[in-house]
């Protein structure tokens, strides 16, 4: 495998062109390692006998003439029992034991091989049918998470078949091993003539096959109301976060890998800042799990390809994410990919794509800017794992658009391939609303089915349309001011200021209220709906009495005031405020 | 090219036979004192276009390399090569192509990217934009060189930024702490006094009581501004606190490419492995793109937004990114570029892009500076992302946080008050909306208005936001926790009743 059968050709950035010797020949996707610092590429483009490669890390010093290794293998991620709690580069190698600069003259990183070892525990007997996605046993990785080794699919792919006759369509179980400690690369079965081990490699850019598809009306619980309640996304879904800097999209996508009720998260941090991830990996190592008492990080996997790593390994970084979660999609679990951000993944294909020569499209970005974008999202999805459970894999991605332009390639294609649309606006985050998800500019293509399979479904509808009426009239406001409108139209326009101080913003700094279950969501939405009916109600029976003038503060702040589970808390809150209001309206409740 | 029956013939005219051992001690200090040239030089220019070169017949030739290039006059001129094809270099010239003859022009290739001496020999020194002495003194001298393009840190190996640099500027370390190892620009416009601010915090800043130092890198200033810069930081390179890279407008332009990165390097080694907390500052960013464009249009790039290099995000990232700090390792590096937005665009590539990449940035006000407030900048539109690790117990002050949270909130009402006023008249104001109007002037006169020379230490700036947020009555200051309430505040309610 590691045979010199060429050379390089020419060096331009990333770009690299080999010419292989006489009778060698390597195919599309191919892994190569480059010159004597041996830097990973892959074949990108074949053109008579000179083939185009992407490399994955610094060609600083690589010259014409220096040596070639194929790899004769697609660019694949090692994928098993290492993963979960582990910090990636973008070709999914350990991050952890590697030293504290990466690759000196691009070397891969020198990571220290991982010498853990696992309790396996046998569930199959010899003998018994095993096609791919059999169950053959489990191993003891985490307490939240079963880790399930399954028989990988593509077993029997690359077998020679002398005979013709094909793999046999139903391969038995020849050997199974004894419980045990294993380490990662350990063989404990031995399916239809293959052995299987505890990781198996899989290219990164092919889907993980499975059954079918599936329908799914389960909503993805995030904990940020302003998204369970406007705009939910179910399990297998998809969701685009664009919005400019400083709005809050980092934020409120690592609100979500912490506190979303998927099983595993794979939060991919692509082209952005060495000290958010520095961040991020700190405080899921530190977070209590919601679920099963350990360590967050314990069912997470992070993939760190900050900006001042390769470029190019921006572009692997997507697709090994979407394989990782494929992975656990298979075992059955709810997995959900955090991708943050999805323009610095299509700005190194632009690169790469302006170095190849290749034709440009819309302000540079290659043609293929939206096929790419589509094969990405489209990895998400609902389905029959292969082996006949359920599982989901959720994408969530940034979008940065440039100058914060909606109408910029990236932001727009991307729209056409998401079932929903968080956009964050510059001035609710100047404004200090936060998250500053846009209820105007966003949208979620399976709002209704979900708001009702949440049980917020009428809550959904109310919301909708005070924030509707409320934006419609705050032009009006700005024009002739609050206090030349009637009584209705007044009471309209402070019903969207108490749902948006009171429901929908949500600091990801407070203690109490960075994660809201759906019972808090809909105690809080309840509360304020009720207090804005009594408003209404008011206003319309006691004539022109200032209902402004109340102190709404009790219900402004319940959201702080209320933990996660203190519905009593909002109630209370509720209650005051509308005692107010009676009080105001003359002692008695009207009606 | 592994086939190497390579016509040998047609390059062995490259061989520089006048030069035998004299080349390879050729340490022209200053200009690239890190490298050892080899003796080949070769001849075959093939063609010259702007800042670009065309060497063919090379071998062994590497992406990225630093190249010497002597004129047929004899004069060096340094370059970086842009790609390798075969036997055909494209060499970026920093100096340009101009006055260049193909004919007696000799190209010698380093063998490796660029690579500069590091250590504590750079303490003090002032140099032009590529690291040359321009104070008279002998050449920089380190024991190591590092490569100029800097590496990757492994993001597992970062330490979270926590502790502040103070810069003694109250409104900037109040309102927008920096914190050690954090990333934080300055958005002007051109005219606003940004030199004056990044140079005042040059002079100033400080880690407490720990080492620390300032690498200034100045692009595309005047003479007139790089003298004021070098006079204003004379005191703090004489003791040994300041490295000053500048180069000046009338310098290559790209040059400029390089200063940046020359400045971070010494200071990733001051800092990780001499144990300082190092400041870099980058003045003019703004300029470094321009010269980066000037490239990308020259190799015939397709371009991106306002005809930049798509690549620009990722080259500003590759700047930025070197701040922070290293788990187990002593020192930090803090990063301070300067830009000015063209036509005041926040939406301009450059401070976009910048914005992209940075924690939080500093805005400067045309408006506040009309008002004769100096540094002007605007608080509310200004943020540093990682102020809550820097700032707070132990770090500033337990007051700290909350009187920052109270000052900008009540600023924000502040303004709303103001644009009322403007419409109905500061009379038909309540009585507490015109404790806002006084609250914004007590504001602007006693916390943000400084001079230039004044460098206020942590506790007169917390004690001007109290007195500041002592001007609302106490129903105003919703965010100060009671016990840091004076007892005589008036309440607010009583002052209403008045
Ligand atoms: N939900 C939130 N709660 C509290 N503060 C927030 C929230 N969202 C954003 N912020 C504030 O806004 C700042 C910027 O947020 P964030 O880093 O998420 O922006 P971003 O959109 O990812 O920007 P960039 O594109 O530059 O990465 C944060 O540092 C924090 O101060
Ligand atoms: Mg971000």
């Amino acid at each position: 495998m590691d045979a010199v059968t060429g050379a390089v050709r020419r060096v331009a950035g990333p770009l690299v062109e080999i010419e292989l010797d006489g009778g060698h020949t390597a195919a599309m996707s191919e892994q190569v390692l480059l010159g004597a610092a041996r830097v990973p590429g892959e074949v990108v483009a074949i053109r008579g006998g000179v083939l185009t490669v992407q490399a994955y890390e610094y060609t600083g010093g690589l010259a014409p003439g220096d040596p070639v290794i194929p790899q004769h293998r697609p660019l694949s991620a090692l994928l098993g029992a290492a993963l979960l709690g582990g910090v990636f580069d973008g070709l999914l190698r350990p991050l952890a034991g590697a030293g504290d600069w990466l690759g000196g003259s691009g070397g891969a990183p020198d990571a220290t091989p991982d010498e853990r070892t696992w309790q396996f525990t046998p569930e199959a007997d010899p003998g018994d049918p095993a096609p791919a996605g059999t169950r053959l046993g489990t191993l003891a990785v985490c307490t939240a998470v079963e880790h399930r080794v399954l028989v990988p699919p593509g077993l029997h792919e690359n077998r020679p078949d002398p005979d013709g006759y094909g793999a046999p369509a139903q391969p038995r179980l020849d050997w199974i091993a004894p419980p045990g400690q294993y380490g990662q690369h350990a063989v404990v079965a031995r399916v239809g003539g293959e052995p299987v081990a505890l990781s198996e490699r899989w290219p990164i850019r092919r889907p993980r096959p499975f059954r079918r598809r599936l329908d799914s009306v389960t909503p993805l619980h995030t904990g940020q109301r302003a998204l369970d309640l406007l705009f939910p996304i179910a399990k297998g879904g998809s969701a685009a976060v664009p919005g400019g800097f400083g709005t809050g999209k980092t934020v409120l996508l690592q609100q979500i890998a912490k506190w979303c009720d998927a099983d595993v998260i794979i939060y991919l941090g692509c082209g952005e800042r060495g000290n958010e991830m520095a961040q991020v990996v700190d405080e899921i190592s530190r977070l209590r799990d919601p679920r099963g008492g350990g360590r967050l990080a314990e069912r997470t996997v992070v993939v760190a390809n900050t900006s001042d790593m390769p470029m190019m390994a921006r572009e692997s970084s997507i697709y090994v994410g979407a394989c990782v979660a494929e992975y656990y999609r298979d075992m059955g679990y709810d997995a959900v990919v955090i991708a943050d951000s999805t323009s610095r993944w299509a700005e190194a294909l632009r690169e790469f794509a302006s170095r190849s020569g290749a034709l440009p499209a819309e302000e540079g970005f290659p043609a293929d800017l939206a096929s790419a974008l589509a094969a990405f999202y489209e990895r998400a999805g609902t389905v029959q794992t292969l082996g006949s459970g359920r599982g989901s894999v959720t994408v969530l991605g940034a979008v940065s658009p440039p100058g914060g332009d909606m109408a910029e390639p990236v932001t727009v294609h991307t729209e056409r391939f998401v079932r929903a649309r968080w956009t964050l606006d510059r001035d609710l985050a100047y404004a200090r609303h936060y998250p500053a998800v846009s209820w105007a500019a966003s949208f979620s293509r399976d709002a209704a089915a979900l708001a009702h399979a949440a049980g917020f479904g009428p809550l959904r509808e109310r919301l909708v349309l005070i924030l509707a009426r409320a934006d419609r009239l705050a032009d009006l406001v700005d024009l002739v001011g609050i206090s030349a409108l009637p009584a209705e139209e007044r009471m309209a326009v402070l019903a969207g200021r108490l749902v948006r101080e009171g429901v929908l913003q949500q600091s990801a700094l407070s203690e109490t209220d960075g994660y809201s279950p759906d019972r808090k969501t809909a105690a809080l939405a309840e509360a304020v709906l009720a207090v804005i009916d009594r408003c209404f109600a008011v206003a319309r029976a006691a004539g022109p009495v200032p209902v402004e003038s109340v102190d709404f503060g009790p219900l402004l702040r319940a959201r702080e005031q209320a933990g996660p589970q203190d519905v009593a808390v909002v109630e209370q809150c509720r209650d005051t405020v509308l005692a107010a209001l009676d009080a105001l309206a003359g002692g008695e409740a009207p009606r | 090219m592994n086939t190497q029956a390579d016509t040998d013939t047609n390059t062995p005219a490259n061989t520089d036979t006048n030069t035998p051992a004299a080349a390879a001690v050729g340490t022209a200090v200053g200009t690239a004192p890190g490298t050892n040239w080899p003796y080949l030089e070769y001849t075959g220019v093939d063609s010259l276009r702007g800042p670009l070169m065309v060497v063919s017949g090379v071998r062994g030739v590497g992406f990225d390399e630093y190249v010497r290039i002597r004129g047929q006059d004899g004069e060096l001129r340094y370059g970086v090569v842009a790609e390798v094809q075969e036997d055909l270099a494209v060499v970026q010239v920093l100096e340009g192509t101009g006055g260049l003859d193909p004919a007696g022009t000799r190209v010698a290739f380093s063998g490796t990217p660029l690579r500069i001496p590091v250590g504590l020999g750079w303490l003090g020194r002032m140099c032009d934009g590529r690291g040359t002495p321009v104070d008279g003194g002998p050449p920089v001298m380190g024991s190591r060189t590092a490569p100029v393009a800097g590496r990757p840190i492994n993001p597992t190996r970062r330490e979270p930024p926590s502790e502040p640099v103070l810069t003694g500027v109250s409104v900037i370390d109040a309102l927008t702490t920096f914190v050690r190892g954090q990333k934080l620009p300055i958005f002007s416009v051109p005219g606003l006094p940004h030199l004056e601010l990044a140079t005042q915090i040059a002079g100033q800043a400080a880690a407490g009581s720990q080492p620390f130092c300032v690498v200034f890198a100045g692009m595309d200033l005047t003479h007139a501004d790089a003298a004021f810069v070098r006079g204003a930081l004379e005191e703090r390179a004489a003791v040994g606190e300041l490295i000053l890279l500048i180069n000046t407008s009338d310098a290559p332009v790209l040059e400029r490419i390089m200063t940046p990165r020359i400045a971070l390097t010494i200071a990733e080694e001051l800092a990780f492995v001499h144990g300082r907390h190092v400041l870099v500052i980058l003045a003019d960013m703004t300029s470094y793109a321009e010269a980066l464009r000037e490239i990308s249009a020259a190799r015939e790039e397709i371009p991106a937004r306002r005809a930049y290099p798509g690549y620009l995000y990722s080259d500003l990232a590759g700047i930025y990114e070197r701040c922070g700090r290293i788990r187990g390792l002593p020192g930090s590096v803090t990063v301070l570029p300067v830009l000015t937005m063209p036509g005041g665009d926040i939406t301009h590539p450059v401070p976009d892009l910048t914005g992209y990449i940075t924690e939080g940035q500093i805005v400067l006000s045309a408006e506040t500076a009309a008002r004769g407030i100096y540094p002007p900048i605007d608080p509310l539109s200004s943020l540093s992302r990682l102020m809550r690790n820097g700032a707070g117990p132990g770090r500033t002050s337990a007051e700290h946080l909350p009187l920052a949270a109270q000052l900008l909130a009540s600023l924000a009402r502040a303004r709303q008050v103001r644009d009322l006023a403007d419409l109905i008249g500061a009379d038909s104001l309540s009585r507490t909306d015109r404790g806002y109007l006084d609250f914004e002037d007590a504001f602007y006169k006693l916390l943000v208005d400084q001079r230039r020379t004044e460098n206020r230490s942590l506790a007169d700036t917390l004690d001007r936001c109290a007195r500041v947020a002592f001007t609302l009555p106490r129903s105003e200051l919703t965010m100060l926790p009671d016990r840091m309430l004076p007892a005589g505040l008036p309440s607010g309610k009583e002052q209403e009743r008045k």
